[in-house]
């Protein structure tokens, strides 16, 4: 027994050794090649789309485009901030992240302005795209993160966060399959026959928080109006407000009435997927993504989109749409015009279409609208009507955001009252502006 | 020749001391000095805030000290049950000679297994709606016990750290069974000559010779259970509310929510400083349970 | 007097409960395997409507996808030449240093065992960037060496001190003789502690194996190049933003994780023994 570990440890630390020069030995050296383009992404769905576009590419111009894959999409945000602090981004690469943070990246010198490219030719490039894709990516004359104005990203495709219904299961509570409820009123009626029918009502991921913002945000649009809530935002006026407070009520009366599934307040996106795409939920609030999943899940699904149920006709409800996924070029590339002038190819008309086409998701290009499907198209309709936080040019503090999403999901599991949560908020949104006057 | 002999001494633990130095050290100085500014992650410039961030941490951050709580609920269950159940498992292993080797090998497997499977396991079981757990509760006839395990906040933070136990208990299981194994059999033998019956011998000589071992499993569980969070995102992503908020949660919402990496660096500062605090205490008291 | 039938009746009975009890638990660690598993054999449609845990319809083929496009032949390679090579640093580092915190003095001994405690307890929070940086100015990032040093600091301070108690225990008489008979402490260290240290050694060897074959955080942030990276990053692309192709990752999962357990297969032997001496028992 002695002899037999003893040899196995002689064998495995030659084994070693050899395997270490080996390795050393074929280290692949980086491709210094003057025409070579590196693109860093998380997108991993769309690798073999972007490596037949980059082969495509390649015939067309001589010019290699690399792209490599870094999932999952946590991972590849600490992989971008490691070499950002190390100066070491590659030539064309994404930020996934807060307006606040693309900010820095731009005052760090890490990301190319790329508006002298946009708006030569009289805009020829930028009005290739729609106009809510592209403001994601800029920074407006009057924005409060202390940039110059631009633009500094090029969308790749545009994505919308609504609702969704599966017209076999609104049929059969009593709802008309082709007409989804359209007003809140509407909406929780359906709250009784729902839970009556023993199937669950509407799921989403609101365990990750950022979703129950998303719908709060457009209520709160509905409630209050735009200007209101950027107000708020900017201090102006307190989330005590009884507008705020309205908002804060419907999810109570959501949940009350039992339009809510079960479990929605720890339930992840992608179990809400999996329930809507096994028809064991009516409505979803999920993004455009959704169509591309729920078809792998369950190709025969029969769904719709739909705009949240209003509760106010004073002021319209919005959405939030935009950019999905942008590409930013590394400002300190050696390579730098050859990536302006692929991403430029990349957003043309014809290789929009492919992408839309193979994976299912909504082009920033707005003539590459053609071969979408219905259900896509119809995601697609609304994006004129929606509206993202990075277009505010204002900011709410994490903390504060924390606070509302949380409190939101205190309400749903009955803990804690609307007023009870406007105050909660109101108080962390006071201590934070004291500590920003204070700086 | 003295100085030749130290000399050699030291470089017995050169090659630790220096990867140490370089890989260790170094980042946690780095860390630590950035505690004291407050940080983006990505601007080139900071700014200098002294011990401001650690007077947050420890006077105003309110969810700060929920999650240690709920942490420390976490880990007490853990120390209690996880591995109460390692020992019973190991006592009962210990004298069934057939099939040990198997169950020897089944008990390790949840350490092994990726979280992933882990958390999307126990989320299906664990499910408020179509999960095993309530299907089979409503079958037994105990429909009144049927609940949203992970989303109701009255039970969400004891599912997780059910689910916790049942992720580590291997270790515990293996660490028990080797202690159990080395309790020479002469003196079981000579206590039921004497007439001592199975409950007298487990309390005059396995317990007094196991609490050593149950100190070292005590410790290691501490240190591990505190600083779990993957399966916590996997299963609930810290809700609902802040029921299942951990430590290491807080600073991963310090560093990429809110953009606060000086912030996050206090944070874990003083995390470990708590961490430190529990196991000097928790060895202390080893070392004096151990003179008697 | 209780008849001897009475006895064997309740040994019987409590034999039973046992049993009922342990395989109770065992059913429990075995189900997710099991799952994962018939999981892998499912397509993507019906993971999650088919939940029985034989799936209708048998599609091996996930495993040969998960193989080539997981790029399991060179990760897979690149994830055991890391492991190896990290474990045995670990065992030949720690081992040593361990060995002279035990039975050396020299000045400065406790306070630097101590710093590799203190180590053990207090978690970077965010290292990942600061170990980037300083790879990158050492000019060692996207290399194997670099990530290496890396994940050998990870296991060094708990291997130090599950070492150090077993040497602690250890009797000094086989040493002693050994120097009485010429020879040098590298070779004591070598020829006597070592070889008494087989149990613990195998426990360090299970342990730091596990951690390093299933990290890909800093495998990712370090590399740049996918020649060289591990599995686990490999097997992460299966999990998409909006997208997982579960059966294709439950395939991966599962061949990824038999090597593992066939280490501890290999080590378990020696690590009932080890844990013994490492233990703090007696």
């Amino acid at each position: 027994m002695a002899v037999k570990f003893s040899g196995c440890l002689r064998g495995v630390s030659a084994f070693s050794i050899l395997s270490l020069l080996c390795l050393c030995g074929c280290s692949p050296t980086p491709a210094e090649n003057k025409n070579s383009v590196v693109i860093w992404h998380w997108m991993t769905d769309r690798q073999p789309a972007f490596e037949e576009l980059s082969r495509r590419y390649e015939e067309l111009t001589g010019v290699k485009v690399t792209f490599e894959l870094y999932a999952p999409s946590d991972a590849y945000s600490q992989k971008i901030r490691a070499a950002a602090q190390s100066v070491s981004l590659p030539d064309i690469f994404g930020i996934l992240g807060e307006k606040r943070d693309f900010s820095s990246f731009v005052k760090a010198g890490h990301i190319l302005d790329i508006t002298p490219y946009m708006s030569a030719d009289n805009g020829k490039w930028k009005n290739v795209f729609f106009s809510k894709a592209l403001a994601v990516n800029e920074f407006s004359s009057d924005n409060t993160y202390g940039v110059t104005p631009g633009i500094y990203g090029v969308p790749i495709d545009i994505t919308t966060i609504q609702m969704v219904y599966n017209k076999k299961l609104l049929k059969q509570i009593g709802g008309n399959p082709n007409r989804p409820p359209a007003t809140l009123e509407e909406f929780l009626a359906l709250g009784p026959k729902i839970k009556a029918s023993g199937i669950q009502g509407l799921v989403s991921g609101w365990g990750e928080v950022w979703m129950v913002d998303c719908m709060a945000n457009n209520y709160a649009f509905n409630v209050m109006g735009k200007d209101k809530v950027l107000a708020t935002i900017r201090g102006d006026v307190p989330y005590t407000d009884p507008d705020w407070i309205k908002v804060f009520e419907i999810f109570n009366q959501m949940q009350n009435s039992g339009v809510l599934a079960n479990g929605l307040v720890t339930m992840v996106n992608k179990n809400a997927e999996q329930l809507f795409a096994n028809e064991k939920a009516v409505f979803a609030f999920n993004g455009s993504w959704c169509v591309n999943v729920y078809k792998g899940m369950n190709p025969g699904l029969e769904f719709g989109a739909m705009l949240p149920p209003a509760v106010s006709s004073r002021y319209p409800m919005v959405i939030w749409g935009g950019a999905g996924s942008s590409f930013m070029v590394n400002a300190r590339s050696s390579r730098k015009e050859e990536a302006v002038k692929f991403l430029r190819w990349l957003t043309d008309r014809e290789q929009q279409v492919f992408l839309a086409e193979i994976t299912l998701n909504l082009p920033a290009n707005k003539d590459s609208l053609k071969k979408i499907s219905d259900v896509l198209a119809q995601f697609a309709d609304d994006i004129e009507t929606s509206t993202h936080p990075n277009v505010w040019g204002v900011s709410e503090f994490p903390a504060v955001v924390e606070a509302l999403d949380k409190g939101i999901q205190s309400i749903v599991i009955g803990e804690k009252t609307s007023v009870q949560v406007a105050e909660e908020v109101q108080k962390i949104k006071q201590r934070e502006l004291s500590k920003k006057n204070n700086k | 020749m003295r100085i030749k002999s130290t000399l050699e001494n030291y470089l017995f633990v050169l090659p630790a001391v220096a990867i140490f130095l370089i890989f260790y050290l170094i980042p946690f100085i780095w860390v630590f000095q950035l505690g004291m500014y407050e940080w983006d992650g990505i601007l080139p410039t900071k700014t200098f805030v002294g011990l401001s961030n650690f007077k947050e941490v420890l006077t105003q951050d309110n969810i700060w000290w929920l999650s240690m709580w709920n942490a420390g609920y976490i880990t007490l269950i853990a120390i209690i049950f996880q591995n109460a159940m390692a020992f019973m498992l190991a006592m009962a292993c210990d004298r069934e000679i057939k099939m040990k080797n198997f169950f020897r090998l089944v008990f390790f497997i949840p350490p092994v297994l990726s979280e992933v499977v882990v958390g999307l396991v126990w989320q299906w079981i664990l499910d408020g709606n179509y999960g095993l757990l309530n299907a089979w509760l409503l079958k037994m006839g105990l429909p009144h016990l049927v609940k949203n395990w992970l989303s109701d906040p009255q039970t969400a933070l004891t599912t997780v750290a059910v689910v916790h136990c049942w992720k580590g208990f291997g270790w515990g299981f293996l660490i028990f069974l080797a202690g159990l194994q080395t309790i020479p059999r002469e003196l079981y033998e000579a206590a039921r000559v004497d007439g001592a019956n199975a409950w007298a011998s487990f309390k005059n000589i396995t317990l007094p010779l196991m609490v050593p071992v149950a100190i070292l499993v005590a410790i290691l569980t501490v240190l591990g259970t505190m600083q779990a969070f993957v399966l916590i995102i996997a299963m609930t992503g810290g809700g609902p509310a802040y029921h299942t908020q951990v430590p290491v949660l807080r600073i991963l919402a310090s560093m990429r929510g809110s953009s606060r990496f000086g912030y996050a660096c206090a944070q874990g500062i003083v995390f470990g400083v708590v961490l430190i605090i529990i196991s000097f205490v928790q060895y202390r008291f080893s070392k004096r349970s151990r003179q008697y | 007097m209780k008849s001897d039938k009475y006895y064997r009746g309740k040994k019987a009975a409590v034999n039973v409960i046992i049993y009922a009890f342990l395989i109770a638990v065992a059913l429990t660690c075995i189900f997710p395997l099991l799952w994962m598993f018939s999981s892998s054999l499912k397509t993507q449609e019906t993971i999650f409507r088919d939940m029985s845990l034989i799936p209708k319809e048998f599609h091996f083929e996930n495993y040969v996808l998960a193989w080539k496009q997981g790029g399991f032949g060179r990760n897979f390679f690149n994830s055991i030449v890391y492991t190896s090579i990290v474990v045995l640093g670990i065992v030949v580092v720690s081992s040593l240093a361990a060995y002279a915190f035990s039975r050396f003095t020299f000045p400065g001994r406790n306070l630097i065992f101590y710093m590799f405690m203190a180590a053990m307890m207090i978690p970077i929070p965010g290292s990942f960037v600061p170990l980037y940086v300083l790879l990158n100015k050492l000019h060692l990032r996207n290399t194997a060496i670099g990530y290496i040093l890396c994940m050998i600091n990870v296991g060094l301070s708990t291997s130090i001190f599950l070492l150090k108690t077993f040497f602690d225990k250890m009797p000094k008489e086989l040493e002693d003789a050994a120097r009485i008979d010429g020879c040098s402490k590298l070779g004591i260290w070598r020829h006597v502690a070592l070889p008494l240290a087989k149990p613990v050694l195998a426990v360090v060897v299970v342990l730091n194996a596990l951690n390093v074959w299933n990290e890909y955080v800093l495998a990712l942030i370090i590399f740049d190049s996918k020649p060289l990276m591990p599995l686990q990053v490999a097997l992460m692309t299966f999990q998409g933003e909006f997208i997982t192709r579960y059966p294709l990752l439950m395939a991966g999962l599962t061949i990824t994780a038999l090597p593992i357990i066939l280490v501890y297969i290999l080590m378990q032997k020696y690590i009932v023994k080890g844990v013994t001496q490492g233990a703090l028992v007696g």
